[in-house]
């Protein structure tokens, strides 16, 4: 995969509301309208959105049916999750270790003072 | 990038074809988070990876052209060693240091920042690989070792798109 493409995707992960479409879509295709319901948009906002996360190769659309309802194409996202992964898996686990760590050493300093 | 980070969420991104930054926002003064990230008395109480692993040996010559290793002992007792050399140190706030795995693996330029704001310190860890296909490869073999799962994973990913924000 093309740092281009990775960067398509990261900013088409980086909305909440294409998250949510992603979402929602992992459970099962979706019509435009279906995916308007949940977010007060109207439909062509969530075209919108729709269309960057078909530029990052995220979602696809249906073309044998009149409403085309849209499907998820989860190679790309789980070339993703396969790259994070590999940082994640350490990083995350370390990071939460390092945040009660922190919290222990303030803790330590705030009753007896502060240490050298 | 782009988005502000967050307290408690790491972000993963690839400015460029060589490069992988992580950020992480924790919530202590910027000195305290220099003392622990770069002191050996400190760095093996948090910095050890997935459950099970230690770090027993934790070895830090901080000056230019110091040398460091880090040695990590999994759950089944095999080890792992991670080694270079230290570029440069900015107290409290810049950290360069070279990055190896072992001798067929790609030296990376690591780059720690920490920046802090109303309490709250960022940490930005830059890893620039020699090449893009060096960071590609690197990749690669890291998602072989930790991956088999794929779509449990995916699934997984989602519900942490969804909930972590």
């Amino acid at each position: 995969m093309s740092s281009d493409q990775l960067s398509l995707i990261f900013a088409a992960l980086a909305d909440p509301t294409r998250r949510a479409i992603l979402a929602r879509l992992a459970a099962g295709v979706a019509s435009v309208k279906q995916l308007s319901a949940p977010f007060a948009m109207s439909g062509p906002a969530v075209s919108k959105h729709l269309r960057v996360l078909e530029r990052a190769g995220l979602v696809a659309r249906s073309r044998e049916r009149q409403l085309r309802p849209r499907r998820l194409k989860p190679g790309p996202l789980k070339k993703v999750a396969d790259w994070a992964e590999s940082y994640r898996r350490f990083w995350e686990p370390s990071f939460q270790r390092l945040d009660a760590y922190l919290h222990q050493l303030k803790e330590t300093e705030k009753k007896h003072g502060h240490r050298s | 990038m782009g988005t502000a980070a967050k307290l408690g969420v790491t972000s993963y991104t690839t400015p460029s074809d060589r490069e992988v930054v992580i950020t992480r926002v924790v919530d202590a003064p910027r000195e305290l988070v220099w003392k622990v990230w770069t002191s050996p008395e400190h760095i093996p109480r948090w910095l050890v990876g997935p459950p099970g692993w230690t770090m027993p040996v934790c070895e830090m010559d901080l000056r230019p052209g110091g040398k460091w290793r880090y040695v990590w002992r999994q759950g089944d007792g095999t080890e792992m060693t991670l080694s270079g050399l230290v570029r440069e140190v900015v107290p409290p706030s810049r950290l360069v240091t070279t990055e190896r795995w072992g001798p067929e693996w790609p030296e990376t330029l690591n780059t720690m920042a920490l920046t802090e704001a109303e309490g709250l310190t960022t940490i930005t860890l830059t890893v620039l690989y020699p090449s893009k296909d060096a960071r590609d490869a690197a990749l690669q073999t890291g998602m072989k070792e930790g991956m088999e799962a794929g779509f449990a994973r995916l699934d997984a990913l989602l519900r942490s798109l969804v909930e972590g924000n």
